[in-house]
């Protein structure tokens, strides 16, 4: 196992308010990583650090080292556009772009400057087939993708950040404004694709976190109180406030 | 465990906090429920009686209005072809208007092809540089930059008409002249007018169809590792490219119905323009510098009605385009 993204010491506040007080955590290679907490603990701003999606929140201040396969990407020479096709995202909300299916997942291909008609056309096909919506959508990739519904707009979403092929896929609750039906698909989908992929996953859902995570973090209070295996930390935590979220006495 | 304790606390104070409704209702037994009150309209009912018929009596006062209005200028208008019997095809086509001197002589040509022409031309120049201003606008400037760019252009749409045709009168029909020759009046000189008068008009549209551009959009262009530019010009622009059409054609209709301002830099001849710097007229400048002239009822006054008529259809060609487009955008 190799750690792709190493967290040290984070801190980050917005003006006086510190919403993260210093966060270690170390991310491996083709894991799942799930992060999990009350709701403002402080894991999707965390979760938005990786590929400092907060840099334009104002009067942000963020303190620390992220780094991404060694290089601190909060340096000043980090190149942020080459930084995000390394590490996509996938929002809470499903957000397909207004245009064509196919338009959608080449989104991050033709911004990238790919002109080769047939590469494109090849990494669509992979990458529908990869979020498991190739069967939806192959026979209408001209149809606008926000007339699908939302478990297949989320995948439409995930097809397209992997189709920049990067290495590290953030995910901030991707499941939680969806049906249990399109929820569990979307989680058969990262199982299957874990083994391509390092994800890391905000979820509101325990069960969710427990079936398909590799790795499990605890946040609370812009803590992180405890991480580890997922099966250990369901299992055995080592604190008892975990075990008291865990089982749901709180939160 | 100090934790669990806490929560305990917590628990326990929600519990005593709740107000239990079954007691309120208990005080209120079903004999003091007045039937006589009950069975009949309320206070508020009335309001609503009121309110309601109120917003109807209003709505049917601007019908009616709307309806006389089209309907005043459609008989006008239309007498010149019924009752004078002019040709509309002759009407559309021939160039010669002298209605004076009989109903072979009513041809709007010029009148037309000018007035779109200084239509489009406007439209064609203001759009570049309001879509730029409304993207610096929502884009790039600071909250403060955005708010005092908005004032300018709430200013520029204040200004009269008039004042930007004076100042075209005495800025730019000189400069005009030096630079091409001839007298300075014609398409030109009222393009350059009508661009001013249409870009805030534009401006302010597209900022509101760039704002209406939901903020996740961005957020996941960016996402995939576009610049903030891409993000603008693949995402932003194209899901706001029907509304920003419709500003567009609202900028034109504004275009199209300005008179006073046009009829002071158009130079207000009958000719073809076979240039952009002869003088020429457009629909409404040959209404306005016209309609003291001519007496009601008459061929001459009942040809600029049927001018009036063609304004009417075309502004509400304009509208039904930006209803056609609103649609197309929402597919």
């Amino acid at each position: 196992m190799t750690t792709i993204i190493s967290a040290k010491d984070v801190h980050l506040s917005y003006g006086n308010y510190e919403a993260l007080h210093g966060v270690n955590l170390n991310f491996q290679e083709k894991e799942l990583t799930a992060l999990i907490g009350p709701s403002g603990c402080g894991k999707s701003t965390f979760l938005r650090c990786l590929n400092r999606m907060n840099d334009d929140i104002e009067n942000i201040k963020i303190t620390g080292e992220i780094k991404f396969e060694g290089q601190n990407i909060y340096s000043s020479k980090m190149d942020l556009v080459k930084l995000r096709k390394e590490v996509g995202m996938v929002f809470q909300q499903p957000t397909p772009f207004p245009f064509s299916v196919y338009d959608n997942v080449a989104y991050g291909l033709k911004i990238a400057g790919v002109k080769d008609k047939d590469l494109i056309d090849q990494r669509v096909e992979e990458s529908l087939k990869q979020a498991a919506i190739w069967k939806e959508t192959k026979d209408n990739l001209k149809r606008n993708a926000q007339a699908f519904s939302g478990g297949q707009q989320q995948r439409i979403c995930i097809a397209r950040a992997l189709a920049v092929r990067p290495k590290v896929v953030l995910l901030d609750e991707p499941t939680s404004a969806l049906d249990p039906i399109s929820s569990s698909e979307i989680e058969e989908t990262l199982m299957e694709l874990k083994h391509q992929y390092t994800f890391i996953m905000v979820t509101h859902n325990l069960q969710q976190a427990g079936r398909i995570s590799d790795q499990t973090a605890f946040l609370m209070n812009g803590d992180l109180i405890e991480a580890g295996p997922t099966e250990e930390m369901f299992i055995a935590p080592e604190k008892q406030i975990t075990s008291d979220y865990l089982n749901g006495r709180f939160g | 465990m100090n934790d669990k304790d806490k929560l305990k606390e917590v628990v326990d104070q929600a519990i005593a906090d709740q107000q239990v409704p079954h007691v309120k209702l208990k005080k209120m037994g079903p004999s003091s429920v007045d039937i006589e009150k009950l069975t009949k309209p309320s206070k508020e009912t009335h309001q609503e009686y009121w309110g309601k018929g109120l917003t109807y009596f209003a709505i049917g006062l601007i019908i009616v209005l709307v309806v006389s209005i089209i309907g005043f200028v459609g008989y006008h208008g239309l007498a010149t072809f019924i009752d004078n019997h002019v040709n509309v095809f002759h009407f559309l086509t021939s160039t010669d208007w002298d209605p004076g001197e009989g109903k072979n002589h009513v041809g709007a040509a010029v009148m037309i092809v000018t007035s779109f022409a200084v239509t489009l031309l406007a439209a064609l120049v203001a759009t570049p540089f309001a879509v730029a201003i409304a993207l610096y606008m929502t884009e790039y400037s600071s909250k403060k930059g955005a708010s005092f760019l908005q004032s300018v252009t709430e200013l520029l749409v204040g200004i009269p008409s008039v004042v930007y045709g004076f100042l075209g009168l005495t800025i730019i029909i000189p400069v005009i002249r030096t630079l091409f020759g001839g007298t300075g009046f014609g398409i030109l000189a009222a393009t350059l007018v009508l661009f001013v008068m249409v870009l805030p008009t534009i401006t302010s549209l597209t900022v509101d169809s760039l704002k209406a551009v939901p903020s996740h959009f961005r957020k996941a262009s960016m996402a995939l590792g576009a610049t903030h530019w891409q993000t603008i010009y693949h995402v932003v622009l194209r899901v706001a490219t029907p509304r920003i059409l419709t500003a567009v054609i609202f900028g034109m209709a504004r275009a199209f119905g300005e008179a006073l301002a046009v009829q002071m830099v158009i130079g207000n001849a009958v000719l073809m323009p076979y240039n952009l710097v002869s003088p020429s007229a457009t629909l409404t400048s040959q209404l306005t510098s016209q309609m003291g002239n001519t007496v009601m009822g008459t061929l001459p006054n009942n040809a600029l009605w049927s001018l009036a008529l063609l304004l009417l259809i075309m502004s509400l060609v304009f509208n039904f385009l930006v209803k056609l487009i609103g649609k197309r955008g929402q597919k």
